[in-house]
């Protein structure tokens, strides 16, 4: 185990607490940085997929995770910042302007939608950001002169200072991963500075932070729109590699997929927004491939403990049909979130520090050193 | 003109009237503590201070500027700093953060600049750590800084929520029970604390209590409440023999 021995104020302020961390940090960014070369294209796309989700995982760790407003609204966030791309684009503006257009304007819908939550908590918030989020949705099927409605919208390749960007190039890549990275450090220079202060003050106790002068509203407001400007972001990245947007890919579902992103890799750390991404999207080829397969592997356990084939051949398809029924992935996506609240509140980042702590103190360890204990329960009085 | 000024301050529930015309006054420098029996006003009083409650009748000036109609972030700008009586402490964070919370009042530096880290930031911050440091040092918080709050004893919550409104630099401090569920020895703490608060810092305390030792041993005046309603104000001696304090405390 190491022990960190301050010595400045300075080692409060760093990102980076000792020299361990700088070689991991610096390992995985070289690893990132030649993963075009050596990965194939399919698990590149992937990747792509795993930066945009990571953006937006990040945004919604600032609102949900650090500030405690819930949100079901981010899908919504992330279409306009697409749809703006889109638009834009028809009009040849070059991809820097139209890129933080998207983020300005969706971070102004975002403040627009912090305001009427400045009134509400916890459930009435997340209805209030359902009900904002479906609005969008129908915004975007009628308003046909601007987003052409439920034919959709095509996007056309990024062209970046004169050179066009293919959405399956390796600079695209890169240039994803660099908001990513660029995301990250601001978000975690937010948070060492009063304004990410005044974020978790607000989300553990609103009394008191506004004893201590916090404009409690000003900071909500605030964090709703930096959020959904980096939804925004995220979004003008999602239109260009699908290259292909309409109304019904920015549903409720993609919310809640943003939602369990954070939710599986751990609500308080900026490493879960990462590891949650990676989740979600290594998800679904994780189920095409037990729906395609999971059939002929339970026919063959089957026939293996005696029965006939006539039976072995039913039970695969009956296997098939229920494998390809609609909202089973939502269904999936549900009971994922149930156990993962159940067991694992702090996500999968929490999981690998509890690994990472078990071989720092073996043989020490106690099974109770996460666990959550409440000394002191708070009087409700002052709300 | 006083520092600190209460004028016919009166706040009602419906028919019940929790604070009925209360005024009061406390000097620069001095220690006034509120006592009284239960439901007799004292919390309620302190959260029309910090405007948690909205007065239903009455003003408070703060240095002769009528602070009434101020939102409730401006009164910590101004200068005074309360604590809780049921602890209200950032429960996930570390006490370093929590105490770098009651420094917001001194922040000044703009949401690009920080997205950054500007050196401004950067020197900014530096600055609000050597400030938490010597609170910390006053307050003999040394083993705990970089401890979560949700793993710390009452104790030590209730020592780092007066750190934390000292962070602050305030010039008023409101203190809502400091030595409720502290044991004897940490009481005494508390009082060395409170008067070299006064002393060392120049902080003017008003604050409500109901250990009576510790009141007799801090403070320079005593105001009694019963039943929102001033009962009587003086010295602690005067004040415990005021026949109508004894009513109220043992029963007429």
């Amino acid at each position: 185990m190491r022990f960190l021995f301050k010595t400045d104020y300075e080692d409060d302020i760093k990102l980076f607490p000792h020299s361990g961390y700088l070689v991991t940090y610096g390992v995985l960014l070289a690893l990132l940085l030649i993963a075009p070369h050596v990965l194939s294209s399919y698990l590149m796309s992937q990747l792509v997929f795993v930066c945009i989700y990571a953006i937006v995982g990040v945004a919604l760790l600032i609102l949900t995770g650090f500030t405690g407003q819930a949100s079901l609204g981010h899908a919504a966030f992330l279409a306009i910042g697409a749809y703006t791309a889109a638009y834009l684009q028809k009009y040849n503006v070059p991809f820097p302007v139209y890129f933080l257009a998207a983020g300005a304007l969706t971070g102004l819908i975002g403040a627009l939608v912090g305001f009427p939550a400045l009134r509400l908590t916890g459930i009435y918030l997340v209805i209030a950001t359902i009900s904002f989020a479906l609005i969008v949705e129908e915004i975007l099927a009628r308003w046909e002169s601007v987003t052409h409605g439920n034919e959709g919208m095509r996007v056309k390749t990024l062209s970046l200072l004169g050179v066009t960007v293919p959405r399956d190039s390796p600079t695209f890549y890169y240039l994803c991963l660099a908001v990513l990275v660029l995301t990250i450090v601001g978000t975690l220079n937010l948070l060492r500075s009063p304004t990410g202060r005044a974020f978790v003050a607000i989300r553990d106790s609103e009394t008191a932070a506004r004893s201590m002068g916090v404009n409690v509203a000003l900071y909500k407001v605030k964090s709703f729109a930096i959020s959904a400007a980096i939804t925004g972001f995220a979004g003008v990245l999602f239109a260009h590699k699908l290259s292909f947007i309409s109304p019904e890919m920015f549903t409720l579902q993609l919310s809640i997929e943003f939602i369990i992103v954070i939710l599986i890799g751990g609500t308080f750390s900026l490493h879960g927004a990462v590891l949650g991404a990676i989740f979600i999207v290594m998800i679904d080829p994780f189920l095409t491939y037990l729906k395609d397969d999971m059939p002929g592997i339970i026919a063959g356990i089957a026939a293996t403990f005696g029965a006939g084939p006539a039976t072995a051949g039913s039970i695969q398809s009956s296997v098939a049909a229920f494998a390809s029924l609609n909202g089973l992935k939502g269904a999936i996506y549900g009971i994922i979130i149930v156990l993962f609240v159940l067991f694992e509140p702090l996500g999968l980042y929490g999981r690998w520090l509890k690994i990472k702590l078990f071989f720092q103190l073996f043989p020490l360890y106690k099974r109770a050193t996460f666990k959550r204990q409440k000394i002191y329960v708070k009087s409700e009085r002052n709300r | 003109m006083s520092y600190f000024r209460a004028e016919n301050l009166s706040l009602h529930f419906g028919g019940l009237k929790a604070v009925d015309a209360v005024s009061f006054a406390v000097e620069k420098g001095e220690i006034l503590s509120i006592i009284g029996p239960n439901g007799a006003g004292k919390s309620s009083i302190f959260n029309l201070i910090s405007r948690i409650y909205r007065p239903t009748s009455g003003r408070i000036f703060f240095e002769d500027q009528d602070i009434t109609e101020q939102p409730p972030y401006d009164i910590a700008k101004l200068g005074i700093a309360r604590t809780f009586q049921n602890i209200e402490l950032f429960e996930n964070s570390t006490v370093l953060s929590n105490l770098l919370v009651g420094r917001h009042r001194h922040s000044s530096t703009q949401l690009w600049q920080e997205l950054l880290f500007l050196p401004s930031v950067r020197a900014n911050e530096k600055v609000h750590r050597r400030r938490v440091e010597q609170v910390i040092e006053f307050l003999d918080l040394e083993p705990y800084r970089d401890k979560l709050i949700s793993g710390l004893p009452y104790g030590v919550r209730k020592v780092i929520e007066l750190a934390r409104a000292l962070c602050s630099e305030p010039k008023l401090i409101l203190l809502d029970e400091p030595s409720s569920g502290l044991n004897v020895e940490e009481t005494d703490d508390m009082s060395f604390w409170i008067r070299d608060m006064k002393s060392e810092l120049g902080v003017t305390v008003l604050m409500v209590e109901h250990d009576m030792s510790l009141v007799n041993r801090v403070s320079d005046r005593v105001i009694a409440l019963n039943y929102g309603r001033v009962l009587a104000m003086g010295s602690p001696a005067e004040v415990q023999q005021h026949p109508d304090v004894v009513a109220a405390y043992l029963g007429a």
